[in-house]
């Protein structure tokens, strides 16, 4: 598991004040949130510790200000973070210099931002190539090779708009084609559909479905939108004021969450497409019983509802070799689906 | 009701005469103690002259030494102002021979060219790429080549010459064009500038370019005036040096806010000195440059350079901070050095202020060599001035609108071209002779009336018997002013007499009997209120040594009388105007036109019709200050009643407010801080004027510098422009200050 970790933040405080970095040390590294109040200091990122695994999409959420969008610019350094480490591949990223950092951004790294970043001066497959021209490539080969992202994120046509004229999920797919234009190692993406409208916000997210899907990059996505997270993530990160509450997967975090924060976020989640048969099915304990049409404890419950509802008796659920692993019960499901407590 | 409310009022002030922490209390006191000194002592009223510290004799020796004997280790002051001097000069030069003296291109030696060239090269192809480069570096060596064209032609039609004798008689006719060309060639290298038909279409076909048909025909009739009224040969004198003076302000300002938005030991030694620059008037600019440079075009360039550059400053360090947040990432995380995110994303991404700010620059630049006509500076100016001091005054309309009409041309074309560059839209697919309509009609124009400029004299200069108005109609003009200014002064003299004698010299003697004690002492429990002891500090130091010790009171009293006189008008005539096109679009679409007009005019240009009108004296002055500098007033009171929240007014009348209450209870209190930075810079561009109406007399700080000019004395020029911009940034401090409170209370921002 140690092997695959892509990146790895040790104890990580941002602070924004007069002098952060006096500030911290007189405080031995971890000021009480007192100090801050006193000395007028904010902590946006405080006492952070997480890794992210290669080829997982990794989801930072929380509300505005709870610091999700201070930790992805302290891991891309566009906001050096006051105290902590951040391992990058193995090598200790804060120790890198301007140059080694842009040589990092040029080649392992591809945001997307909220706002989409395009360069208003430009027209779409020049703000692709963008990342290719600073890096120094010739204007043949980046032409070719923006064109193909540009036709991967279906833009195919519209090379010579400028930005101001394509719609917000045009422009956003101009802002991810142009992230992936260099073929980073890690792809961040900073609410890259909080600025687009319901039903484009959905289109974009099955778009990244697709997308992920061929590319399998390491991903770290920041929302605000619990359903966007829980419909993209393997893992989700829940921040409030500078503190990461929970980091664990969409299903445990509805299932157990650690606080009645998450558990606010959580109330709404749709269950029916996040807990999965094994999680909420009732043990045998070595009865046995028949396998006759039984359910994969990996399917999401909302998928064997019907089946699980409309039988008269428990439905016998099984595992990935076909063996029997227990079964679930028409109250059991609606307990899961409906949100009871006690699970 | 009214009883009441009077009451009220007077209970209320009588609360405050008596609250000892109440400014009106603290004022008072230090009027009837500073009044009081000022019977006890005389030096409490006005300050002895041997009492005045010899500063303004320390910088003009301070000037002398660094004129005769400074030296920077490896060689002198001077020689180092002359070095600039020179480098300035080549540039002008060219631009000379090339708009009104007529010059071989050889003159100018290649490596010259080829610089150019190159620097021109590489700013094109960081800022568009190798495609545009490509187009400019063409461009420069088919000006160079037109510009040789009659060598070409020459050296042709000699070597054609040499062929007659085998030529058949039937080509005898074509053989007369050779000889035909070869005089005209060589008739033509003795005068051989632009011509002005290629300029004035020239500029059409970029105002087509930029703007449309409405434009180019705009832009034709006003440099076609410049030569159908005999004034091409000034008016391009005026020109050479505005454009000469531009890239050197622009890129100066340019490099000066890239460092400020880079560097915080930068921002804090800059910006303050621009603070300072701003608020110094054209006029003071002009004495240090001449005791260092002496009279005459360079120096003209140096004053104007140094004052244009400012504006572009900070429209640069405003374009970089303004661009967005997302942009300026999306650059570092492509990989970006800063180089490369200066140069592709924070600089072209901000192109429209940038372009705005080079507008100004090139607005400035126009005022500031039209008024540098006072040190020598050859052009439409220095006729302007020489008419006005001899009371020509048909002639000076005539000029004046040339300057005025030259100053529309530049605006109209830079912020037309701001617009539409920053206009991004993609193309279809088009032909190169599409894409290059503008530049191909342009060279073949160029190509056109250059060779017909080689036979047809009047294509390079109108020759006088055509023009369309010359010198006798000025004289007609002239006395058609007179006639009517002198049926008229008979209207206005009793009018100006009375005003004068029995308003404004009242006023001025009551400000000059204020005892100097009482003055700073009131400025000071104002600054307290309004910003602490930081601000006081400031304030009153800034009185009391920059003014009061030099033994520049009496002058800065009469400029503050001046200034505040004009106020009073600007603001009775501009808010109230500001208030009525708030409340209708049509008269605020004439009234805002209007004022982007007078903003359009060169300072100088004000003098012109209050001459016409008062001749000379203190009404002359306020009517030349006043129009210049109602427009703030004007601009800001309609920005702040546009600016008020819709759901403010709306409950205003859901309240039940009438249309008058509304506008006194509710929208002037709420807007009344954005007006009063109106007011901030009506006070500002009335100081400015002020100084320039010293050709019409008083005794203000503007005559200070005015007559520190000839005498090249360095520390009265010197210490009466600080003078000026001293007041400028005590009223400056306090408004914002204060705006900054209002703002803060009300909640708005």
């Amino acid at each position: 598991m140690a092997d695959d970790v892509q990146i790895s933040c040790r104890n990580m405080w941002k602070v924004f004040g007069a002098d952060p970095k006096g500030f911290m040390s007189k405080h031995g590294g971890a000021p009480a949130p007192e100090a801050f109040v006193s000395e007028g200091y904010i902590g946006a990122v405080q006492d952070v510790s997480f890794d992210v695994h290669a080829g997982e999409i990794l989801i930072i959420m929380g509300l505005s200000g709870s610091g999700k969008s201070t930790v992805i610019r302290c891991i891309t350094r566009l906001n050096d973070p006051t105290t902590g480490s951040i391992m990058f591949e193995g090598s200790d990223l804060l120790a890198a210099n301007d140059q080694e950092m842009i040589e990092i951004r040029r080649h392992k790294m591809g945001m997307v931002f909220q706002n989409f970043g395009l360069l208003p001066h430009r027209d779409v497959l020049s703000n692709v190539a963008f990342p290719l021209e600073v890096q120094g490539m010739d204007l043949a080969t980046r032409h070719a090779r923006a064109q193909e992202m540009v036709d991967l994120v279906g833009l195919g046509g519209r090379e010579s708009y400028f930005p101001r004229e394509l719609s917000g999920g045009q422009q956003q797919r101009v802002g991810i084609a142009r992230s992936l234009a260099v073929e980073p190692d890690v792809w961040f993406l900073d609410e890259p559909f909080s600025a687009l409208d319901p039903l484009i916000r959905a289109e974009m997210q099955d778009e990244f479905i697709r997308l992920q899907q061929m590319l399998k990059k390491t991903i770290v996505f920041i929302t605000h939108d619990f359903e966007e997270a829980t419909k993209l993530a393997d893992r989700i990160g829940i921040m409030k004021d500078g503190r990461m509450v929970q980091l664990t997967t969409p299903e445990e975090m509805v299932l157990h969450p650690a606080d009645d924060y998450v558990a606010e976020f959580a109330r709404n989640a749709p269950r029916d497409r996040i807990v999965s048969v094994g999680a909420v099915m009732e043990k045998l304990n070595g009865k046995s019983r028949s396998t006759a049409n039984a359910i994969d404890a990996k399917a999401k419950i909302g998928e064997v509802a019907e089946q699980v509802l409309t039988a008269s008796k428990p439905v016998p659920v099984v595992d990935g070799d076909g063996k029997l692993a227990g079964q679930l019960s028409r109250e059991r499901i609606t307990k899961a689906l409906f949100g009871s407590e006690d699970l | 009701m009214s009883v009441l409310a009077s009451h009220h009022v007077v209970n209320g002030l009588m609360d405050r005469l008596v609250d000892p922490k109440s400014t009106l209390f603290q004022a008072l006191a230090v009027v009837i103690v500073g009044t009081a000194l000022g019977f006890l002592f005389d030096w409490a009223n006005v300050w002895p002259t041997a009492w005045v510290v010899p500063i303004k004799v320390w910088i003009s020796d301070l000037f002398r030494w660094l004129d005769k004997e400074a030296t920077l280790g490896l060689f002198t002051v001077k020689q180092f102002t002359r070095t600039i001097s020179w480098a300035l000069k080549q540039p002008l030069l060219w631009t000379e021979y090339l708009l009104w003296k007529g010059a071989k291109p050889h003159q100018l030696l290649p490596i010259i060219w080829i610089a150019i060239a190159t620097i021109a090269g590489i700013i094109a192809y960081n800022l568009r790429g190798p495609r545009i480069a490509m187009l400019v570096v063409a461009g420069i060596i088919g000006i160079v080549l037109v510009d040789s064209l009659p060598i070409i032609f020459g050296s042709i039609a000699k070597a054609l010459r040499v062929q007659p004798l085998m030529a058949p008689e039937a080509i005898t006719g074509i053989s007369q064009l050779p000889a035909d060309l070869l005089k005209a060639t060589m008739s033509a290298r003795k005068v051989r500038y632009v011509p002005w038909m290629t300029i004035v279409l020239g500029f059409g076909i970029l105002g087509h370019w930029v703007g449309g048909w409405r434009l180019a025909l705009t832009v034709v009739l006003c440099m076609g005036y410049l030569a159908v009224t005999g004034l091409w040969r000034e008016s391009m004198k005026t020109f050479s040096l505005v454009v000469v003076a531009v890239p050197f302000s622009a890129l100066m300002g340019l490099w000066l806010g890239v460092w400020v938005t880079r560097s915080k030991r930068a921002a804090k030694i800059i910006t303050p000195i621009f603070d300072l620059m701003q608020a110094t008037p054209h006029l003071a600019y002009l004495v240090p440059v001449v005791v260092m440079f002496g009279a005459g075009q360079v120096p003209a360039l140096i004053a104007t350079v140094i004052f244009a550059m400012p504006p572009m400053a900070r429209c640069t360090i405003l374009a970089i901070q303004t661009v967005p947040s997302d942009i300026t990432e999306s650059g570092r995380m492509s990989g970006c050095t800063p180089r490369q995110l200066l140069w592709k994303v924070q600089l072209p991404a901000s192109q429209r202020t940038l372009l705005l700010g080079l507008n100004q620059v090139i607005m400035q630049t126009l005022a500031m060599v039209v008024i540098c006509s006072l040190v020598g500076a050859q052009g439409l100016g220095h006729k302007l001035l020489f008419s006005l001091q001899q009371l020509k005054l048909g002639f000076a309309t005539m000029q004046g609108a040339a300057i005025v009409l030259m100053a529309i041309v530049l605006d109209r074309i830079t912020q037309a071209y701001a617009n539409r560059a920053s206009d991004y839209s993609h193309l279809e697919a088009k032909t190169f002779a599409q894409k290059h309509a503008h530049a191909l009609i342009f060279f073949g124009m160029m190509a056109v009336t250059i060779l017909a400029s080689f036979y047809i004299r009047d294509v390079s200069m109108l020759s006088k018997k055509n023009l369309l108005v010359d010198s006798r109609d000025a004289l007609e003009l002239d006395k058609v002013i007179k006639t009517y200014t002198f049926a008229m002064i008979d209207f206005v003299r009793p009018i100006r007499d009375f005003i004068t004698v029995h308003m404004l010299i009242p006023m001025r003697d009551f400000y000059h009997a204020i005892p100097w004690t009482v003055t700073v002492g009131v400025l000071a429990v104002l600054s307290y209120r309004m910003g602490g002891w930081t601000l006081t500090a400031l304030t009153s130091g800034l009185m009391v040594f920059v003014i009061l010790l030099v033994g520049n009171w009496q002058f800065a009293i009469t400029t503050f009388y001046f200034v505040s006189t004009a106020l009073v008008i600007c603001v009775l005539i501009g808010v109230p105007l500001g208030v009525w096109a708030a409340r209708s679009d049509r008269v605020a679409k004439i009234v805002m036109s209007g004022c982007d007009i007078l903003q359009t005019f060169p300072s100088f240009i004000y003098l012109l019709p209050a001459i016409m009108l008062f001749r000379v004296g203190e009404l002359a002055i306020i009517t030349a200050i006043v129009p210049y500098a109602t427009v703030p007033a004007i601009r800001y009171t309609y920005l702040g009643l546009k600016r008020i929240p819709a759901v403010t007014v709306e409950a205003a009348v859901a309240n039940g407010c009438t249309p008058l209450q509304k506008l006194w209870k509710v929208e002037l209190p709420v807007a009344v801080p954005e007006i009063m930075l109106g007011v901030n810079q009506t006070i500002m561009m009335g100081l400015a004027m002020t100084a320039i109406t010293a050709l019409i007399g008083g005794q203000d700080l503007g005559q200070e510098i005015y007559r520190a000019l000839p005498t090249s004395d360095a520390g009265r020029g010197v210490m009466a422009g600080l003078g000026i911009a001293t007041l400028g940034i005590i009223f400056d401090r306090l408004i914002g200050a204060w705006a900054d409170q209002r703002k803060k209370e009300l909640g708005v921002d």
